[in-house]
């Protein structure tokens, strides 16, 4: 277990809801959910969940724990907001899904073959490498994550596609070698470090 | 003097042979035509998209836009900011909205700016292209510059998700937004107004991760365009024009279906009305050609 997770475990005992609350973003508004189900009927990836948002918002505050952060569920929001629009209490349904599917992550609970965690962790580490996204270099990681052959395969199987977007010019085979970049990528380094260590010590102070 | 200047944020996919360069260069020409000038925010970074939340945590997200706002407030002073994806429109957006909020946030926010230089003011407003369009301009200034009105051709005009929720525009509702359709028109196609899945999402990043589910939401915003008799679909955002385009032959190998329904943006529409060739409204630019719109580029104005 994370040393994040032991101490979670110690902090919070079996309060999960107050876990939430205090460490999961906009995690403060799960006890305002009042089971209507509209967030359900409104996922446009409904059928392929376990736990629609509104089973997860009970589970928490039945304080089923391991249940939730070992969901597959939140990993599939495709982040097009329509449940947010249509909760009619206002919830951040959207943006609490990616918190708690973070936390999970971050607590070392979370699925771990899971695609959409995989390709959510290389996105942020592709675009803040440089400033900006190398879509070449994102695509490949995604294909080669299962090893060489897979990858080799799975490029192979889309070669048609990747033929029409160089033909269409958009897409650049040299981004393997460099590509778009920002000027200060030092200073955005340095920024999300500082930011990082922020958060660390603004944990500390709640402690 | 431009009629109207902005602190453009053109956006990853936007950039030279990237997966949306052709929107860009169509929005170049579109602006030329409307006098709009676009500044591009000077070192701009990515705003992290909606998919690197796992990666990033919730400050790093808000720094990294910030950083766009603090740039953009430096070397173009007194300009709002303008983004023509979806994505970078709406993050840029929700954290504006989330530093607006909370002193302490552009607190934290600006001690990490520091590290790069920069400071955070909270002046710069964010908006999207067809907020500039709509709100700035008008339909009224839109429809002037119309030399070749698209006659003949029927659009079905699929809005999406980011640009509709939860933001959206003013004014538009969040299951039938008309904007699209009242902007075909504009310009002289028709509109598929009844094409009820303007607002169904493609599966966004999940395409990548999860793409058998989200071929299946691509399957169903093509054949309904088909089913509504439009030639092509229009849309505003970036990634739903790559999605619902790239992946038909893939949906057509797997599933034996024969879709070929071309994918414009609405700033290609409006550069051929406004009498630009094919090449400026990067026409040149799609796996399935939008056949219609290159025989109105290639005729002369009337």
């Amino acid at each position: 277990m994370s040393e994040r997770a032991e101490q979670a475990l110690t902090r919070y005992r079996n309060d999960f809801l107050r876990e939430v609350e205090a460490e999961v973003e906009e995690g403060e508004w799960v006890k305002m959910c009042m089971q209507c189900g509209v967030c359900a009927g409104s996922c446009p990836f409904g059928p392929h969940w376990e736990h629609s948002p509104q089973k997860i918002f009970m589970m928490i505050r039945a304080g089923k724990r391991e249940a939730v952060l070992a969901s597959d569920s939140m990993w599939m929001c495709t982040s097009c907001y329509n449940c947010v629009v249509r909760c009619p209490r206002k919830l951040p349904i959207t943006q609490i899904m990616h918190g708690l599917a973070t936390y999970a992550h971050k607590l070392g609970l979370a699925p771990k073959m899971q695609p959409t965690r995989d390709f959510s962790l290389q996105f942020w580490a592709n675009c803040t490498k440089t400033g900006r996204v190398n879509e070449l270099k994102l695509t490949l990681g995604l294909y080669f994550k299962d090893g060489l052959v897979a990858g080799i395969k799975k490029g192979w199987s889309m070669r048609g596609t990747a033929f029409g977007l160089l033909k269409a010019g958009r897409l650049n085979p040299f981004e393997l070698f460099g590509g778009h970049r920002c000027k200060d990528s030092k200073g955005i380094a340095a920024m999300l470090a500082k930011a990082q260590e922020i958060e660390q010590r603004n944990r500390a102070a709640r402690g | 003097m431009a009629k109207k200047e902005y602190a453009f944020y053109p956006g990853c996919s936007s950039q030279l042979k990237a997966s949306a360069a052709n929107y860009l260069v169509s929005v170049n020409a579109m602006c030329k035509t409307l006098d709009v000038k676009l500044t591009p925010i000077p070192d701009w970074n990515c705003c992290s998209a909606s998919i690197g939340y796992a990666g990033g945590s919730e400050l790093s997200r808000h720094v990294m836009n910030a950083r766009n706002f603090a740039l953009a407030e430096t070397h173009l002073p007194g300009q709002d900011i303008v983004a023509t994806c979806a994505a970078c429109w709406l993050n840029a957006r929700e954290s504006k909205e989330k530093l607006d909020g909370s002193a302490q946030l552009v607190a934290d926010t600006n001690e990490a700016l520091k590290e790069a230089g920069l400071q955070y003011k909270g002046v710069a407003g964010v908006r999207h292209m067809v907020e500039v369009l709509i709100e700035d301009l008008g339909y009224d200034e839109l429809a002037k510059p119309v030399v070749k009105p698209l006659e003949g051709v029927k659009f079905a005009g699929y809005v999406g998700c980011q640009t509709n929720r939860p933001f959206g525009i003013a004014g538009e509702s969040f299951e039938n937004p008309k904007y699209l359709d009242k902007l075909v028109e504009t310009v002289g196609g028709e509109a598929a107004d009844k094409y009820e899945q303007k607002v169904t999402c493609c599966g966004g990043a999940l395409a990548f991760s999860e793409p058998e589910k989200s071929q299946k939401q691509i399957r169903d915003i093509v054949e309904a365009a088909y089913d509504h008799g439009a030639d092509m679909i229009v849309t505003p955002c970036p990634l739903c024009q790559a999605n619902v385009e790239v992946y038909q032959a893939e949906i057509n190998r797997r599933q034996g279906t024969k879709l070929a329904m071309p994918v414009t943006y609405y700033s290609q529409l409006m550069t051929v009305a406004y009498g630009g060739t094919a090449k400026e409204a990067g026409l040149d630019g799609h796996l399935i050609a939008p056949t219609k719109l290159q025989q109105i580029a290639a005729k002369p104005a009337k």
